[in-house]
């Protein structure tokens, strides 16, 4: 379980996010949308520990993110991160990509490491890829390969940061079609997404932000149908 | 109007005395270069992370070793050392006027690869569990390698030719063992036509051999 408690975060003297509290559990898909600038991203580095916080705290499975004493790189290991520009590693083909982490940050023997990445890559159908660079792979390829990358370490939790934001908008419906399969296999997901679409039919929640605040947090339907906020109401009549 | 006699055989009789003269060069020029990317690598870390004294050092280093003649560096690492009682032999004073010069240049070579690796990429490295020095040994240095790699070898090829200054500080390398024949015999030009062919090979052979590395090294 990951619990976000006020949560206040700032760069410099801009107020980034102003107190959040949110709990996402095993096995939930939550999706955050809003406009851009709202925290959102910034949420899912706090959450990592890429970004470090000015008050409040993250835990995740008892592990409190930001204490001094907790081990950071081990704490990564649960949470798997697929980035909006999908930064694969362009002098390792992609194999090794994926392959990399399990054997130095894990320890997992050169074959082993090899074994789980060519599963992981085969998982999100990249499995005639492997001994390709990511330059000769799709824009949607390399976000599918970022995705097996963060699933080869075996994640308790997988945090999406606008995957599909930088992606050819027919590249955009296969890394959709991924990240809709991690939710039915039900990994638990957080999801910063301007898909609507995906909001809608994937999360079991969907929280709004609106400048560093959270709105509303509540099912798709609620969300999509009913919102009660007014900063709600205004942003999804605009991106509909 | 034209009535110079050439005489090429002296030339031959001395060849493989300038071939050892060439070897010299060959490794006063690759002794600098490791060692000029080792401090190179330093300076360009410091440039890029440090503040302080040490960020004035680094900087003031490489703005010397790149605006200000190459001979002169040497001068001061043989006659400037000299004139404090410092002697230094004519191999240590090309080796090290070398490594000053060839760190500065590369300092700045390996300072714009640094730069041209984006931080995204240590993002995502630390977001697999990562530690920094993971991310940058196996993600940002090989990277920057290949950015680098060639100007590297640029700068081989500079200090191979570089090295003929040596002869000003009366280090017997190839240009200088070619005067030493040349003033001897008077057959100058000979002598240095030879010497030219010599380097030209030896530029040839490190370009040759640094594309062949290349494509082993480099399938992306």
């Amino acid at each position: 379980m990951i619990e976000i408690h006020d949560l206040h975060k700032y760069f410099g003297s801009l107020h980034v996010l102003k107190g959040i509290d949110l709990n996402v559990k095993k096995g939930e898909v939550l999706s955050v949308i809003g406009a851009s600038g709202s925290g959102k991203s910034t949420l899912l580095y706090c959450i990592n520990g890429l970004e470090p916080v000015q008050q409040g705290k993250v835990v995740v499975d008892g592990t409190d993110v930001h204490a001094k004493g907790t081990d950071i790189n081990k704490l990564r290991q649960q949470l798997g991160m697929v980035f909006q520009q999908w930064n694969s590693f362009p002098h390792l083909t992609a194999l090794e990509n994926v392959a990399l982490a399990p054997k130095i940050v894990k320890g997992k023997s050169k074959s082993e490491a090899r074994e789980i990445a060519a599963q992981q890559l085969k998982h999100v159908g990249l499995g005639d890829k492997l001994d390709v660079y990511p330059s000769a792979l799709s824009g949607g390829q390399q976000q599918r390969l970022a995705i097996a990358r963060a699933l080869a370490m075996e994640p308790e939790y997988m945090l999406f940061d606008e995957a599909t934001s930088a992606l050819d908008p027919e590249l955009v419906g296969e890394v959709l079609e991924t990240m809709r399969m991690l939710a039915e296999e039900g990994m638990t997901m957080i999801c910063v997404t301007h898909e609507m679409g995906f909001a809608r039919d994937v999360s079991d929640r969907v929280a709004f932000f609106h400048q560093g605040v959270m709105e509303e947090i509540g099912p798709p339907e609620q969300i999509f149908g009913n919102p009660q906020s007014e900063h709600t109401q205004k942003f999804l009549a605009n991106v509909r | 109007m034209f009535d110079y006699n050439f005489h090429w055989r002296p030339v031959m009789k001395s060849l493989p005395d300038l071939l050892e003269a060439a070897l010299l060069t060959l490794q006063v020029a690759v002794l600098a270069m490791i060692l000029g990317i080792v401090i190179g690598l330093c300076l360009a870390l410091i440039r890029l992370h440090m503040r302080g004294p040490l960020l004035w050092l680094a900087s003031t280093w490489v703005e010397l070793a790149r605006n200000t003649p190459a001979l002169f560096q040497l001068f001061f690492f043989g006659f400037g050392l000299g004139s404090f009682g410092l002697h230094l032999s004519p191999y240590m004073i090309v080796l090290m006027g070398l490594t000053f010069n060839c760190a500065g240049y590369l300092a700045e070579n390996f300072r714009g690869g640094f730069q041209a690796i984006p931080d995204t990429q240590i993002r995502a490295s630390r977001s697999l569990g990562m530690n920094a020095w993971q991310a940058y040994t196996r993600i940002v240095i090989p990277q920057v390698f290949r950015i680098v790699y060639h100007p590297i070898t640029n700068q081989m090829v500079w200090a191979v030719l570089m090295s003929s200054l040596g002869m000003l500080v009366g280090f017997r390398e190839l240009s200088g063992e070619t005067q030493f024949f040349a003033s001897r015999t008077f057959r100058i030009f000979e002598y240095f036509a030879v010497t030219a062919v010599i380097y030209y090979v030896i530029v040839k052979l490190i370009l040759g051999a640094s594309r062949l590395l290349a494509t082993r090294l480099f399938r992306y």
